[in-house]
């Protein structure tokens, strides 16, 4: 697979967590292909953590960059039925547990389920967002990436880089395999046919508990 | 009732040094008739609370957008922002020429800081940043245990001026904010001594619903026509 398949693959699976009716907070990049990808049936209300409930598609007719973007600064619109709102509504609709589900990416995770992604120190420091606050507050928190950088695993016993936040991670869904964060470690309960199980773990510095029940990832 | 004045003598309010609070998001809702002007007046040393330091190249082809003028043209030592990433500018006067102090703070507290302030309580207890290096910020003042869970308690913020940006204010200072633009302009306009509002449209009282009025001109100190951006 080249980039933009592993993207797209990895978007297609998470795409599947969602439920019908869920309020979602997607992060930039990868994750905002999920929606392309939702099963026939199954609608989500995405929110825009700048102040959108219930995003919509920019169009020519409704697109106005002065005074509607999205969590990127980019031109956004809301769709039918949502609605606008302020910084401080927005963050206690996330932080209240008010977000059903919340799809970023990370730079590392590890077997506790904690996140770093938001400051490479002394390098780069572009700062957290809002992406402290969905981690904390979104009833489920789905990492979707690229299982390795540059072939270095991103899967980590413990994260060498700040925290976004610890032990917030409900899954992680990568173009190897599907993990779910439990208090034993991380536990493969997926794998892409692809790969053989040696491959996972090698391309991952935590240790993986198996499933015993292991599906192939589709 | 507000004082309506012109925006070249709302900038002359603004002297070196002071703290002043942005509302806007990536440009979205920043008042930018009055920071252009602002990035014209010389005016430096300013310490300024903003959600970010907005970006290079704007929609319609500014070279810079709203608050990114006042980065670009060295008027900022100090900067409380949540992201900054996008304004490339930020990075270099930071880390390389080290003439501006950056303070992260997530996005969610630095909203709830600022209303707090606004609203006279000693401070936010959240949840996030428990865990990471936001308990080492100078506006994280300990850490709380609440019916077992964690939390930070972080510090009111307080500015002496708030900018803010509205799409239609009227004669009493009643605020309409259109599209996703009243983000951080809310909570900013009841946390600084003196506030000031950019209006695209000074309209007349009534024109406004009581209802659809999400700032109250109570709040709202000084006036200025922007015109439609």
């Amino acid at each position: 697979m080249d980039k933009s398949q592993i993207k797209a693959f990895i978007a297609a699976r998470v795409a599947k967590e969602l439920k019908d009716g869920d309020v979602v907070n997607l992060g930039i990049g990868l994750p905002t292909l999920v929606p392309n990808y939702l099963p026939e049936g199954v609608h989500v209300t995405l929110q825009s953590e700048n102040g959108i409930i219930g995003t919509g598609s920019v169009t020519d007719e409704n697109k106005d960059p002065i005074h509607v973007v999205d969590a990127g600064g980019s031109p956004s619109a809301v769709g039918h039925g949502g609605s606008f709102i302020d910084s401080s509504v927005s963050f206690g609709l996330i932080r209240g547990g008010h977000v059903d589900a919340t799809v970023l990416g990370g730079l590392e995770v590890d077997e506790e389920g904690s996140l770093s992604n938001w400051i490479i120190p002394g390098k780069k420091m572009p700062g957290m967002g809002g992406a402290m606050d969905l981690l904390v507050g979104a009833k489920n928190v789905i990492v979707a990436m690229e299982h390795t950088a540059k072939g270095n695993p991103k899967i980590l016993k413990k994260c060498k880089l700040p925290y976004t936040a610890v032990k917030c991670i409900t899954k992680i869904i990568t173009e190897m395999c599907v993990l779910e964060v439990t208090d034993k470690g991380l536990y493969m309960t997926e794998i892409n046919p692809e790969f053989t199980v040696e491959q996972v773990q090698a391309a991952t510095e935590a240790e993986l508990i198996i499933s015993p029940d292991l599906k192939p990832m589709v | 009732m507000p004082k309506f004045v012109s925006i070249e003598e709302a900038v002359k309010l603004i002297p070196d040094g002071a703290t002043v609070m942005f509302g806007g998001f990536m440009g979205c809702g920043n008042a930018h008739k009055f920071i252009d002007a602002l990035s014209k007046s010389g005016v430096k040393d300013l310490t300024m609370i903003c959600n970010d330091a907005s970006m290079p190249g704007g929609p319609m082809g500014e070279d810079y957008y709203g608050v990114a003028k006042l980065v670009h043209n060295h008027q900022i030592k100090k900067l409380i922002a949540t992201h900054v990433g996008l304004n490339p500018e930020v990075a270099q006067q930071s880390m390389q020429e080290c003439t501006l102090e950056v303070i992260l703070i997530p996005q969610g507290s630095l909203a709830e800081m600022i209303r707090a302030d606004g609203a006279g309580l000693g401070g936010v207890l959240t949840p996030t940043g428990v865990g990471t290096i936001v308990e080492d910020n100078p506006y994280c003042l300990g850490k709380q245990t609440i019916n077992g869970k964690d939390y930070l308690l972080m510090a009111p913020i307080h500015a002496d001026f708030a900018v803010i940006a509205g799409y239609k204010i009227d004669k009493a200072g009643n605020v309409w904010y259109k599209g996703d633009t009243s983000n951080f302009n809310i909570v900013m306009a009841t946390a600084a001594d003196t506030v000031i509002a950019e209006a695209e449209q000074v309209v007349e009282i009534g024109d406004i619903a009581p209802e659809d009025v999400r700032t109250s001109g109570v709040f709202v100190d000084y006036v200025v026509e922007g015109g439609l951006y």
